[in-house]
């Protein structure tokens, strides 16, 4: 039998919980209350004394923490030896994992192993009596499906960025705190065996920074299609994105061009974003694009094209040359910043 | 006498034969590579709902092959150009993912595998992963390839999972792969939250690929021409032996997931257009961005 215990997995940069592990435990509470179970929070990596200190007084239940040096760097092989063996222990009935490039490669082999029910990129849980619907967006956001899931456990469930609540960012502890809950959290250190001959993946190297990098986690992006006309242009859009502290994306039309990376890509076939603010510039809003970026919760326009249809879908729109406009914009925010 | 002869002929026959295999196995070390491509409705159609909201209508909907497996097929053709081998595309879907299949061989592609079957029928991610092991395994393989996810469901699952039924290495989302000369090894890039990851993995392996790896390529008239007359291997569950055995049942009948219904997303409240001069309009446009939506 599982229990009720709701896990989160939670990844960690610099010995700071990262922001969808924090929402990846907002939602975790809100279910664990809901289902009476307990919450978990499952780190790996080496050396994580630093989370038993910043955890120790907190809301969640649990804090298990798998220390190896192979799990420094995320490989599915360590992941997996390591999480199996504690999930057959502690038979959690749900792991709850954000949307990362780690969380999308490794939920899915785990829910595999596991062969248990997976639902990837969901936006909302909703529990009756019991019964839980996931709503996830299907055909890139143009439609939402809501899902159940039923069989053995746990799910494996993998939570959309910027869906759930989480706390101000800063250290975990005050993060936490912030729930109004307090009580001392059981720790458990586990040094876990593992061979690195049973690793099948070699990382030869890491590359850091590329453009479009935190699209998905940017509370503001300013994005460039069509009307941007040259690759040289997009400047104007990085001037406007640090006076903002926001993030440059771009439409397909602007990545087909070959002016922006495809990792910029915002839309169906790109990254699906929900910042709290984005400024399309020069977008004429085909439903590729819209697909991705419609649930923001601001949206500016700006384009010479009145009947463009990205007005529709638009909190403010300029009809304007976009050169004129956006250097207006940044001097007035500098102004008056 | 004739016994004999036959006898002989059948041997010489055998032995061609397994020098043939050993051509094949020690002299040109050929890549088996195959590549999992979906169909999927075309990402630029309006779509509709059915009644029961189960379901999208699919009358008179335009399908297209998966955009990302189109890169993952044309990776392949790539491989295949410069290493040799072959290329096998293998789809699961009704009568209709036939138009995907040829146009996988118009591009390049040398065989391909249907899969399809009643019993198939809105499987659930887990079991079509389990499916599609059962169908691969058959043949032998060195390379898998696949998209990174599908644009329609968007699960983003077939692939991972497949290589761990497979007990098989496997990188997601890559944008660079390079096999190993002696076959044996392959370096993928992947894009990973804080930029790019060089990758090292054995052979037999999975790649998911991420949109930017390449260019797919156009069919050519003679591709097209030749796509029309080859073979599509059609294999259903009795083949893999998953019909009706109760312990294959137990694994992939039940579906572990269920779409209770489709529903539109809440539809955006009409903005405003902002009007007047361009200083007015920008002024407004900040004001607004920090009072009445205090975004910023």
């Amino acid at each position: 039998m599982n229990n009720n215990d709701i896990w989160v997995i939670a990844e960690h940069k610099a010995n700071i919980i990262t922001a969808g592990a924090l929402e990846a435990i907002g939602a975790g509470k809100l279910i664990s209350k809901q289902l009476n179970g307990g919450l978990s929070v499952v780190i790996l990596g080496d050396e994580l004394s630093v989370f038993s200190k910043s955890l120790s007084n907190t809301m969640v239940d649990n804090i298990y923490l798998l220390e190896n040096p192979l799990l420094v760097q995320y490989t599915s092989d360590a992941y997996i030896s390591c999480l199996i063996p504690l999930i057959k222990q502690h038979r959690p009935s749900v792991i709850l994992i954000p949307s990362t490039c780690l969380g999308r490669d490794l939920a899915p082999k785990l829910a595999a192993v596991l062969k248990t029910a997976y639902v990837s990129d969901i936006s909302r849980i909703e529990i009756d009596n019991n019964n839980i619907t996931f709503t996830r967006p299907v055909y890139g956001g143009r439609l939402l499906s809501a899902v159940v899931c039923r069989g053995e456990k746990p799910w494996v469930l993998i939570l959309r960025p910027r869906a759930f609540e989480k706390a101000a960012s800063g250290a975990v502890a005050t993060d936490l705190h912030a729930y109004g809950v307090s009580k001392a959290a059981n720790i458990e250190k586990y040094s876990t065996n593992l061979l690195s001959s049973s690793i099948r993946a070699i990382i030869k190297g890491v590359e850091q920074t590329q453009k479009g990098m935190g699209l998905t986690e940017a509370d503001i992006i300013i994005a460039g299609g069509r009307g941007m006309k040259d690759a040289e242009n997009f400047k104007m859009l990085e001037d406007l994105a640090s006076v903002l502290g926001g993030v440059v994306g771009a439409s397909g039309a602007a990545v087909d061009a070959g002016w922006m990376p495809h990792s910029a890509q915002v839309g169906q076939t790109g990254k699906v974003v929900s910042p709290k603010l984005y400024i399309a510039c020069g977008i004429s809003g085909a439903p590729q694009h819209l697909a991705g970026m419609s649930t923001s919760k601001c949206i500016v326009a700006i384009n010479k094209d009145p009947y463009a249809p990205i007005f529709q879908v638009a909190d403010y729109g300029i009809v304007g040359d976009l050169f004129e406009v956006v250097p207006m914009v940044i001097e007035e925010l500098k102004k008056n910043g | 006498m004739g016994d004999n002869f036959l006898d002989n002929f059948w041997c010489g026959f055998a032995v061609l034969k397994l020098f043939d295999h050993m051509h094949i196995r020690c002299y040109t070390l050929a890549v088996k590579i195959f590549v999992l491509i979906k169909q999927v409705p075309d990402t630029a159609i309006a779509l509709e709902i059915k009644a029961d909201a189960a379901d999208i209508m699919y009358q008179d909907i335009p399908w297209v092959i998966n955009p990302y497996d189109e890169y993952a097929v044309e990776e392949a053709l790539c491989i295949k150009e410069k290493l040799g081998g072959s290329v096998t595309v293998i789809s699961m879907g009704p009568d209709r993912v036939a138009d995907i299949i040829r146009s996988s061989f118009a591009m390049g592609a040398d065989e391909a595998v249907h899969l399809k079957d009643t019993a198939f029928n809105s499987l659930d991610a887990y079991s079509t992963a389990f499916i599609l092991s059962k169908a691969i395994s058959i043949s032998g393989y060195d390379i898998i390839l696949c998209g990174k996810q599908a644009v329609d469901d968007g699960w983003g699952y077939i692939g991972p999972a497949l290589a761990e039924i497979l007990s098989v290495p496997s990188v997601s989302s890559i944008l660079k792969l390079k096999i190993s000369e002696d076959k044996k090894h392959a370096t993928a890039t992947r894009e990973i939250d804080e930029g790019l990851e060089v990758v090292e993995v054995p052979l037999p392996a999975l790649f998911a690929v991420q949109q930017g790896i390449n260019k797919p390529r156009y069919a050519s008239l003679p591709g097209i021409m030749k796509a029309k007359k080859k073979e599509i291997k059609i294999v259903d569950a009795g083949a893999l032996g998953v019909a009706s055995a109760a312990t294959d049942l137990r694994v992939w009948g039940a579906s572990r997931t269920n779409v209770k219904k489709l529903f539109y997303p809440p539809e955006r409240k009409k903005g405003k257009v902002l009007e007047g001069d361009s200083m007015t309009v920008i002024k407004e446009l900040i004001n607004l961005l920090r009072n009445e939506a205090k975004v910023i």
